[in-house]
């Protein structure tokens, strides 16, 4: 994939910020979602065919892609079209407000394109009805065969300007992708945009693979493949294909993930079946012990200041989670509750730690502080683990299985996503079956 | 009371197949507490050497139908000195993946472990954990469960 976020040019239009009186409240569960009216971008008639882009839909098509993201958030309500009076280009040129008001919208979006000399031109505008006031408005120039972006940046920015958070569309998530019968799945690894479309395969399938995590800083992915039946981490750059092996460790590494600054994987390494914590930096290929104790260590994450280490451990004797220095000293048991627990995660915000628990059977995601304080389960179900934090720290998606029967029929594994205020829970459409989700940085920070 | 006593019949019936079938289960699942002893899915290295043994939940300690069978594989590994094998440490479906990764690795060098304290030479034995990746029965019942915990000794040559 090209790094085309570095040819789009923003430019701010005028739009003045003290006129900021709708806003969203993200902060709880939101069972009165903001209605919001997303009008077809108006297409300019200047404009031209572009190799296969379908022009005088793209209007409508950026329109919608902007709606379904909002309608997954659960926080906006977008309005049927079918009731909408103004015209896209005198809309955008100044919406009429009362119409609008009429429909109830309380929020309106607004904009034009223009594909011509290989180029797409797109402007849009956020427009307060109550207020009657153009709350903010961006143009971007790209190429066209990114629409699909374009369309997801418009979405953040809407979405930062009405919750005052950063927004999470324009990401990708790379998932391990599954068929097969139960006792002999293939398994790849997949990407694919947040929102489902242009998936793509990263491995053919002829080894397992599992466990892949996002660089949090570029396109590199770390993960565990079988290759020559040797479980170990690797690295594989997505825009190159290039793949590497971490470190030359003589036994199993698994469980990677990359530091906040993407400059360290930590992991798991097994030695004589004991499996302690490991840092290596990518540069100096240096290898550190973090952990050095009998019991299993292992699913670590980092804070996102690079500080401390949470991860899991049975020297309790079961499955808990623990807080550590990043040079593993000052080790501190953070969960107490009933059950057992596992898969921790620290949010890119600090705040919060999410984890699986397991407690008589059922499974369940959750998030604590970071302390072990404030647990909250957000679902429960007969199997579901790893989750995977959005960039923003607001929602986390995961993967679900579910019971089989004596010959593995009716098995199937699904990617989910929860508001961390357990509101808004939802299935994520992937085109084969799918587990351990990884959620990236936004693209175009 | 003909109807009372017509229930108690049902009743004394029903309590009785109840029993019946719960006696079939428990011989059929080969369960001890939940530990797999039946043969269903065991393959055998030589005649009377079972190629696997079975764990408890979250456990890898050996039982001492474990030990024993793990006694066979040595027997066998000494009398055919230029065998090396690989033992695959597997776990059930409830857990997290992570973890089960290295519970199976922890269950094939319990394992290992065993047959080196009976003299066979620790480069003779490598390992490898599947964690919940490869189940021998696809099912989620208990009985399915139990089968999954397992280590297995492979031939490699």
């Amino acid at each position: 994939m090209k790094r085309f976020f570095l040819a789009i040019a923003i430019y701010f239009l005028s739009y003045n910020p003290l006129y900021a009186l709708i806003e969203v409240d993200i902060t709880r569960g939101n069972l009165d979602p903001l209605p919001i009216a997303v009008s077809p971008l108006h297409v300019d008639i200047k404009s031209v065919e572009h190799e296969g882009i379908k022009v005088k839909e793209l209007g409508n098509n950026i329109s919608s892609i902007i709606e379904k993201n909002f309608k997954n958030t659960g926080l906006f309500n977008p309005l049927k079209k079918e009731a909408f009076v103004q015209k896209p280009d005198i809309a955008h040129l100044k919406p009429r407000f009362e119409d609008w008001r009429l429909i109830k919208a309380q929020a309106l979006v607004t904009g034009k394109l223009l594909v011509k000399d290989g180029k797409l031109k797109v402007e849009f505008r956020l427009w307060d009805l109550t207020a009657a006031k153009e709350m903010t408005a961006l143009a971007f120039t790209t190429t066209p065969s990114n629409w699909r972006r374009v369309a997801h940046i418009i979405s953040d920015k809407i979405y930062e300007r009405l919750t005052g958070e950063e927004g999470y569309f324009d990401t990708r998530i790379i998932y391990v992708s599954e068929s097969g019968p139960k006792s002999e799945r293939i398994k790849k690894l997949a990407i694919m945009d947040q929102d489902g479309a242009n998936t793509k395969y990263l491995t053919l399938g002829n080894e397992l693979v599992l466990t892949p995590r996002f660089n949090p800083t570029n396109q590199m992915i770390t993960y565990l493949s079988y290759f020559r039946n040797m479980p170990r981490v690797y690295l594989l750059d997505i825009e190159t294909g290039m793949q590497e092996v971490v470190g030359n460790f003589p036994g199993m590494t698994f469980a990677p993930r990359f530091s906040p600054d993407g400059k360290k994987i930590i992991m798991s390494f097994a030695e004589d079946g004991n499996s302690d914590i490991y840092t290596m930096d990518l540069e100096t290929r240096l290898v550190e012990r973090i952990t050095n104790h009998s019991s299993i260590d292992t699913s670590p994450s980092f804070s996102p200041d690079g500080k401390y280490i949470a991860f899991n451990s049975d020297r309790s004797g079961l499955q808990q989670l623990y807080v550590m220095r990043s040079d593993g000293s000052n080790v501190k048991r953070i969960t107490f509750g009933k059950g057992i627990y596992g898969t921790p995660v620290w949010s890119p915000r600090g705040d919060l730690i999410a984890f699986t628990k397991m407690r008589k059977g059922r499974f369940y995601i959750g998030v604590m502080r970071t302390d072990g304080s404030g647990e909250r389960l957000l679902t429960e179900n007969y199997y579901q683990e790893a989750p995977s934090w959005s960039p923003n720290g607001r929602v986390l998606v995961f993967y679900r299985e579910t019971k089989a029967g004596s010959k593995g029929e009716g098995f199937t594994a699904t990617l989910w996503s929860i508001d961390i205020t357990g509101y808004n829970e939802r299935k994520l459409s992937t085109k084969t079956d799918a587990s351990d989700p990884s959620w990236s940085s936004l693209l175009s920070k | 009371m003909i109807l009372n006593t017509n229930l108690k019949n049902i009743f004394l019936v029903v309590f009785t197949t109840l029993i019946l079938s719960a006696c079939s289960t428990a011989k059929k699942s080969g369960l001890d507490g939940d530990v797999y002893t039946g043969k269903e899915t065991v393959k055998y290295l030589a005649s009377g050497v079972p190629d696997r043994v079975f764990f408890a939940t979250n456990k890898s300690s050996l039982t001492t139908a474990s030990r024993a069978t793990l006694r066979k594989q040595a027997t066998y590994l000494r009398k055919n000195k230029k065998l090396n094998v690989t033992i695959e440490g597997h776990a059930d479906e409830r857990g997290t993946r992570e973890y089960n990764l290295a519970l199976g690795e922890r269950r094939a060098n319990a394992a290992k472990d065993y047959l080196m304290t009976y003299g066979i030479s620790g480069k003779r034995i490598s390992t490898i954990s599947y964690g919940k990746e490869k189940p021998v029965n696809p099912g989620s019942s208990a009985l399915a469960w139990s089968q999954n915990r397992r280590a297995v000794t492979v031939k490699v040559n």
